[in-house]
């Protein structure tokens, strides 16, 4: 709004071809545009070009079904965006069911004002992240929402998977004397996302480990490692993942600190920041829980894939203290762990 | 990582433990006066390398647990005004105030932002002329010199929109307030290395001789902290009581005068309330004279909450953690009652308060596998 408190103005979009405008969500013509040169080309599945209401899909057998919703600002960082996020999250979280990844569904909410190249390369992460999990993006829908109203864009996805693990898979099975596998070095993610919204010029730029997870949790299953419990890392960090874990459960998780990565760059930011590595985010890491006959072999199995090359075995579960997780330190000193109560904030000094 | 990675050798951690173990021939209770020394002897369980003769209390070196709750109530009238955007620590955003935290005004509209530097706060008031952006300068002398410049830079850029709300405290007061509390039964200090790296060490140096105990000057990285337990229980067994300097890869005798200059340019000694502890002379920073303008206090009149308290209030000990009279889990809320997510007082709210790092790295019950 100007000073003066009015002022005349066109209604009409001004032709600013390079930016989402409202027009864009509304159903006709220039909707039809949006669809035609950006999104259909850069999912190219035949099912999008049927143009129908819905996807016909052949499945035979037990599916796994999820959805996740991705917010993440800025849409860009180092390591990927908000597009190649969306798919391997729902990618990964279809993993971790014991599923080979089939079919996606992408939800899109756009702002108006958000710029068409914007858009464009967050499609084409999409593609590319489909491409390289193997799975298909055969349905979606487009919203356009006012300016203010979304942070430039936020996506949903929803995932089906065949599931492949031969038994369930979830903490209901794991025992007590279970190892407890990681599959590389924790807080990337986070790191390199606060790092890119907040502009701290770090030395070393830290990119995150957004990554599909399908293939090394495939390749257990399919050796004939039937892990008990899969989880992979997300907002809450290694720390929730474990203590969730140990409090569905019922079981205590102890691990050892000295037994968990974290790259220097990380490490050092979480210095700097009052972070503690195991509360921070994670794209492309999971934990594995198997029984301990099954862990070494589990862990060279993982190694031979270059998202899991850095696994290790972490930690054992207990029969008690029930629910709760801790972590021996270098000094042989074990500490508690519990999930953050809310956000991390960064201390003062 | 080299450089963290040497203090925190568990071989050399055990040697210094040992000698320790091998120099005290009776009990002797010591303070850590900052948080994040805290946190580290909590974290890696420094406290339990100790001999049981050692005892460890947790000092007030704490900014957001201090900072006085009248001052939140303040930042939370003036956030909530629609002309200002408000910055803060990110850590500042959880303390209660008499109702509610600066996250729950947010949530009501306020526009507060994170920052990570007090110049941020002044870019966003370049970049935004028409709104008033208010800095809440809170914290020890550690952070006082950054927001001094953020002060004198506004000053001589005549940034008019920027303003500060300002709660700063200063460490030897409220030491010598600890040692004039009956009873108090601290032999000896492990000075915080940050803030020494800003004013040097001569200031603790009439504090140790008039009250006959040693303060050693300590970094926060475990050996650090052993060592600064070594040296401390080393002079108290010789009976010697003087300032050493542990972290002396950081701190110099005279700190670093450019930036106590650019504090005096801006700020002055005043009185100050501690939450928890109460109203300590001559123990806080306020805006100079010639920086009264940049005071937001004045410029948007008499805000909050007036009367205030000093403590928590109810069954919350905050205030004897802070003083180092109690260990968090010898209140009977902890854990209990009073946790991160409920807290009853502001040492469990901060990421720095001791009872924070208590429930954070000890849990409520006894942790799992705990055994040595």
């Amino acid at each position: 709004m100007t000073d003066d408190g009015f002022a005349l103005f066109c209604p009409v979009p001004a032709g600013d071809l390079e930016r989402v405008q409202l027009a864009h969500g509304g159903g006709g013509r220039a909707m039809a545009r949006l669809l035609d040169t950006i999104i259909r080309p850069a999912f190219d599945d035949p099912q999008i070009e049927r143009r129908h209401d819905g996807a016909a899909l052949d499945i035979v057998g037990p599916v796994a079904f999820t959805t996740d919703s991705y917010v993440v600002r800025p849409l860009v960082f180092p390591g990927g965006d908000i597009g190649s996020l969306a798919v391997n999250g729902t990618v990964n979280d279809l993993a971790m069911c014991g599923a080979r990844p089939r079919f996606l569904s992408v939800g899109l909410i756009l702002e108006e004002g958000l710029p068409l190249a914007l858009l464009r390369r967050v499609v084409g992460s999409m593609r590319a992240a489909a491409t390289a999990a193997g799975v298909r993006l055969v349905t979606g829908d487009t919203k356009v929402v006012d300016r203010g109203k979304a942070d430039g864009m936020f996506v949903n996805t929803a995932g089906i998977g065949q599931i492949v693990a031969p038994g369930p898979i979830g903490p209901e099975r794991v025992r007590a004397g279970d190892a407890v596998i990681l599959s590389g070095d924790i807080g990337r993610h986070g790191i390199a996302v606060m790092a890119a919204r907040q502009g701290f010029g770090f030395e070393t730029a830290i990119a995150s480990d957004c990554a599909p997870l399908a293939e090394p949790v495939l390749a257990l299953i399919e050796a004939g490692i039937a892990p008990h419990c899969l989880r992979d890392l997300t907002r809450g960090g290694l720390a929730s993942a474990v203590v969730e874990i140990a409090e569905t459960a019922g079981c205590a998780i102890v691990l050892d600190e000295t037994a968990i990565a974290v790259c220097d760059a990380v490490s050092a930011a979480c210095e700097l920041l009052g972070f503690d590595p195991l509360h921070v985010a994670n794209e492309g890491r999971f934990v594995a829980i198997v029984a301990p006959g099954d862990a070494e072999r589990a862990v060279a199995l993982l190694r031979r894939h270059e998202v899991a090359a850095g696994a290790a075995i972490i930690g054992e579960i207990r029969d008690q203290p029930a629910g709760q997780v801790s972590c021996r330190g270098p000094f042989g000193v074990a500490r508690a762990i519990d999930m953050l109560s809310g956000e991390q904030l960064p201390r003062i000094c | 990582m080299r450089f963290r990675d040497e203090y925190r050798d568990p071989a050399a951690a055990h040697r210094l433990a040992a000698a320790i173990a091998r120099n005290v021939t009776r009990p002797w209770t010591l303070m850590e006066v900052c948080g994040g020394q805290t946190h580290a002897i909590v974290r890696f369980g420094l406290d339990e390398l100790l001999p049981k003769a050692v005892t460890l209390v947790h000092g007030p070196g704490c900014p957001v647990c201090v900072t006085p709750v009248e001052y939140v109530d303040k930042a939370i009238e003036i956030a909530l005004r629609p002309e200002v955007i408000f910055c803060s620590f990110g850590d500042m955003l959880r303390v209660p105030g008499t109702g509610g935290d600066l996250f729950a005004a947010k949530s009501r509209g306020a526009d507060i932002r994170i920052v990570y530097s007090p110049l941020d706060a002044l870019a966003i008031a370049r970049a935004e002329p028409a709104r008033e952006v208010v800095f809440f300068a809170i914290g020890f002398e550690t952070t006082a010199p950054a927001n001094a410049m953020a002060a004198y830079r506004a000053k001589r850029e005549g940034i008019g929109n920027f303003s500060m709300l300002v709660s700063h405290v200063l460490v030897p007061p409220a030491m010598c307030a600890i040692l004039d509390a009956p009873g108090n039964g601290i032999a000896g200090f492990l000075a915080a290395g940050h803030v020494c790296t800003i004013m040097g060490y001569a200031e603790y140096e009439p504090i140790a001789a008039r009250y006959r105990v040693p303060v050693v000057v300590t970094g926060f990285e475990p050996l650090d902290i052993l060592e600064g337990v070594y040296w401390c229980i080393r002079q108290l067994e010789a009976g010697l009581a003087v300032v050493e300097n542990q972290y002396a890869r950081s701190v110099r005798r005279d700190g670093n005068p450019p930036a106590q200059a650019l504090m005096r340019e801006v700020f002055g000694i005043i009185a100050r309330r501690w939450r928890g502890i109460g109203d300590i002379a001559e123990s806080g920073l306020g805006l100079a004279e010639a920086y009264a303008d940049l005071d937001a206090e004045r410029r948007f009149g008499a805000v909050g909450d007036a009367g205030g308290d000093s403590g928590a209030g109810g069954e919350c000990i905050s205030g004897l953690v802070l003083r180092g009279a109690r260990k968090p889990p010898e209140c009977p809320a902890f854990g209990t009652r009073c946790t991160p997510e409920r807290p009853l007082g502001v040492t469990m709210v901060s990421s720095e308060g001791a009872c924070a790092a208590y429930y954070r790295y000890r849990g409520a019950p006894a942790a799992p596998g705990g055994e040595r």
